[in-house]
């Protein structure tokens, strides 16, 4: 900051509304500073030079998930971007792929969410109704350490960015979703696998994962998608199986 | 438009972080007949409840008591909440928070199975549950998770609130902006919550994220509902410079430490007590040193400045948090995050170098003025967490109680929500849609607004430096006043407000513009409360009246929006039960004794 010229490093924007023929990147000069990360940049274009810029954020700490986007054609969260990584730029800034554009940076998730629902993440209990909240349920820490990291997930949808089979197909539940699955499947507090089972088995998607292992290598929460999907994999085949050959050892 | 696409719910939440979830989990589980709709201005999951770190506050543990939660709480505040509604507040809590445990949140846990706990600021035993260093994640995705398996409820995301609707003296919905078509539609209800959470971002240095503006606070202003104890505002001891980034209360309660540029433990120096070795098996103690109260610690900081005791760095002078005794193995159990945060925006690794923090603005003890039932003034409108202040935090919150509060109120927010409901008529439409034309006008006056005036932004940028200057946490008349007349030109000049944006899809430059609309209005409205508390009192700190005078001031303030839209503030008695007004001890040796006096 103590530079007597200011080092300004060259923003490439994409930018698009639903009105355009297609969509337009547009040039930025963007002074540097060495604890910036995109997300201060997008701000600074946004507060002092073109406030119509669209894009989501909040905490800022990575852990709200709202600001992933291709940073230099890899998704990143931009507020863990830091500008010095880029250097000398410049850097280009697009909407997460495998995604509709809403508007510039801003992506539609409404595919998201139905997945994430289909899956039901919630704990299932067969006492449920009768729950009576007079103590917690027990669960030692390496029980909690079985799932511990499949809890992480902030939702950033960066390993659908990353994912191969999401490039191609729709439908596909998803790297996110599925460890969330495994989340509550993994949790001895939850007694519904049975109900997870057939949207994750007959999703065509999980089969057709190559364990290229994209989605964990982005996720900015260690949370690993791909070895869950794995598991479920594993024990979707273990299953298939054991109904076939041993019937007998299966709940209805 | 047919009364078929008419958006209608019995009851109608505004906000999707923790408060608005449990309320609305509340009303669907127990009231599986009534339709709920959740008006989000974020997806859910993004709300920031999310960022939440240390921990959240219940006794479960045997050597724990409710009279001891209770003692903290109050004794925390200053004496200005209500305690009733402590009492009530500490005997709900531990089944609110065994109520997450059975939805899924993933509690830190001991060898036996059983939920951990760890000590924190100002509370006498250990009563902290925690999910790592990620509490607030945990229990919000746990929420939100949860809340998706009921077909009662209808989640609007990324739809804006703008107004409330009221007629015949009862709230009736709300209108908000559909951002990704840019309309702006009513959606009645016949009981309202309101659960948006706070407004730090009126200040230019704060922990909070970018949508917490505090639009909640402003439409229950705007419908005539006070708000309640505006000018006590949580200064937390230990945010990264630059940033603002939270380091969690919860690095001192594993036993870190703070030290002045001559590397010493200054608060001893603050009637916080004494320091223990760090190798002494008791450190760190309760209530005493850097376990005292948010409050104090953030002032503590102010005079070591003044005294030229602190660090000075390229955003402002901070003081160093020592963590590293505590070792690798515990920091990246206990406080993974902090180590995250402290690496990637401090550029420091918390295992082999102090983290560099100074006071950084957190959470408002103020909001929309409810009772313990969690309901406003306003027949149909209810409020909980943090935009509401009922008050169990008076003029000082303690670390941990904020979640905790979060799932006590919005549970009863939700119950209390739905019987209103059950007993009362739908939304009179045909009556409410001349109030609806009029905010569709009062947008498309923003949005239409000829060039040549201010940018939001430019706007935004002098109301945070105003609100540091006067309302920061020492304060004068004269400071206080100065920002008060500067809020009010900011105030007039938002009137030409100059957009960059004039599309509809997404318009993040007009919600921008509406957000500093409400901003400004609760801006003036803490200014106005600040000046006429002429005491001083927990976060509230007055150089020019510097004692607590509880004659005067055992009260909360209420300003409410007079017709010229100037707040108007007058005050009401504290409910005192139990515990009559005492000095607010810390430091092992004096607490013992106030415990003895006072009890």
């Amino acid at each position: 900051m103590s530079t007597a010229i200011e080092t300004m490093v060259k923003f490439e924007v994409f930018r698009y509304q639903p009105d355009w023929d297609e969509p337009t990147y547009q040039v930025y000069d963007v002074p540097y500073r060495e604890d910036w990360v995109v997300l201060d940049a997008l701000n600074y274009i946004k507060d002092t030079i073109d406030g119509s810029l669209t894009y989501r954020w909040s905490c800022r700490m990575g852990v709200c998930g709202s600001c992933g986007a291709m940073v230099n054609g890899y998704p990143k969260l931009t507020c863990a971007a830091f500008l010095s990584e880029y250097l000398p730029g410049p850097i280009r800034v697009e909407p997460l792929v495998n995604f509709n554009v809403e508007r510039d940076l801003v992506t539609d998730l409404e595919g998201f969410m139905e997945k994430l629902e289909s899956v039901q993440p919630w704990i299932i209990r067969e006492d449920g109704a009768t729950d009576d909240l007079k103590s917690e349920y027990l669960q030692t820490p390496s029980q909690h350490a079985a799932y511990q990291q499949f809890s992480m997930c902030i939702n950033c949808l960066l390993c659908y960015a990353a994912c191969p089979v999401s490039s191609h197909s729709e439908e596909f539940i998803g790297p996110a979703a599925l460890a969330l699955a495994q989340r509550y499947n993994l949790d001895t507090r939850d007694e519904g696998v049975e109900q997870r089972r057939d949207v994750i088995l007959k999703d065509e998607g999980i089969w057709e994962c190559s364990f290229v292992g994209e989605c964990s290598a982005v996720c900015p929460k260690h949370v690993d998608p791909a070895g869950a999907i794995q598991q479920a994999k594993m024990t979707g085949a273990i299953d298939y199986y054991r109904r076939l050959l041993m019937p007998w050892t299966v709940k209805s | 438009m047919s009364a078929v696409d008419q958006l209608q719910h019995d009851v109608l939440v505004i906000g999707g972080g923790g408060a608005g979830l449990r309320a609305a989990i509340a009303v669907a589980q127990e009231h599986p007949d009534l339709s709920i709709g959740i008006v989000s201005k974020v997806y859910p999951m993004r709300s920031h409840t999310v960022a939440a770190e240390g921990g959240m506050a219940a006794v479960i543990k045997d050597n724990d008591s409710a009279e001891d939660h209770i003692y903290d709480t109050i004794s925390g505040s200053d004496w200005l909440a209500d305690q009733d509604a402590v009492e009530m507040f500490v005997a709900e809590a531990p089944r609110e928070l065994i109520q997450l445990e059975h939805w899924g949140c993933p509690w830190s846990r001991e060898a036996t199975g059983h939920v951990a706990v760890r000590p924190f600021g100002g509370m006498k035993l250990q009563r902290t549950w925690f999910a790592t260093d990620k509490t607030g994640f945990h229990v919000l995705h746990s929420l939100f998770q949860t809340c998706l398996q009921f077909p009662s409820i209808t989640r609007y995301d990324e739809w804006f609130a703008t107004k409330l609707l009221v007629d015949d003296g009862r709230c009736q919905g709300c209108t908000a902006i559909e951002l990704r078509t840019g309309q702006l539609r009513p959606i009645y209800a016949k009981a309202v919550i309101i659960a948006t959470g706070g407004f730090g971002r009126i200040f230019p240095f704060t922990t909070n994220g970018a949508i917490k503006t505090g639009d909640g606070l402003a439409m229950a202003y705007r419908a005539g509902v006070a708000l309640k104890d505006m000018e006590f505002v949580q200064y937390h001891p230990t945010g990264l410079p630059g940033t603002g980034i939270l380091i969690t209360e919860a690095s001192r309660g594993e036993g870190g430490v703070l030290r002045n540029n001559k590397g010493e433990r200054y608060l001893a120096d603050y009637d916080l007590g004494e320091p223990l070795p760090l190798d002494d098996p008791r450190h760190p103690q309760l209530r005493t040193m850097e376990l005292g109260p948010r409050d104090r610690l953030s002032q503590a900081f102010i005079k070591e400045q003044e005294k030229g005791n602190t660090y000075s760095g390229t955003y402002g002078d901070y003081v160093h948090l020592d963590i590293q005794h505590l070792g690798e193995h515990r920091i990246d159990t206990k406080l993974p995050f902090v180590r995250e945060l402290a690496r990637n925006y401090g550029g420091i690794d918390p295992v082999k170098e102090s983290i560099p923090v100074r006071p950084v603005v957190h959470y408002m003890m103020g909001g929309i003025d409810t009772d313990i039932e969690a309901a406003t003034s306003l027949p149909g409108l209810y409020a909980a967490g943090e935009c509401a202040c009922v008050s169990i935090n008076g003029a000082n919150r303690l670390g941990s109680n904020s979640l905790t509060e979060l799932v006590v109120f919005g549970a009863r927010a939700g119950r209390n929500a739905a019987n209103f409901a059950h007993t009362s008529d739908p939304a009179a439409v045909d009556r409410l849609t001349s109030q609806v034309d009029g905010e569709r006008d009062r947008i498309r006056r923003i949005l239409e607004q000829p060039s040549g005036g201010d940018r939001v932004a430019e706007l935004r940028r002098e109301m945070t430096s105003t609100m540091e200057e006067g309302a920061g946490i020492y304060r004068t008349q004269e400071g206080i006043e100065q920002t008060y007349a500067t809020l009010s030109d900011l105030r007039e000049r938002f009137g030409g407000v100059d957009l960059d944006d004039r599309t509809n899809v997404y318009n993040t430059d007009l919600i921008s513009a509406l957000e500093l609309d409400y901003m400004l209005d609760i801006s003036l409205a803490l200014a106005a409360s600040a000046r006429d508390r002429t005491e001083s009192r927990g976060s509230h700190q007055r150089t020019d009246h510097p004692e607590r005078d509880d004659d005067q001031f055992l009260k909360h303030s209420l300003a409410m929006r007079g017709d010229d839209g100037t707040p108007e503030v007058s005050f009401r008695d504290v409910v005192i039960t139990k515990w009559p007004p005492g000095s607010r001890t810390y430091g092992s040796t004096d607490q013992a004794k106030a415990a003895k006096t006072e009890s």
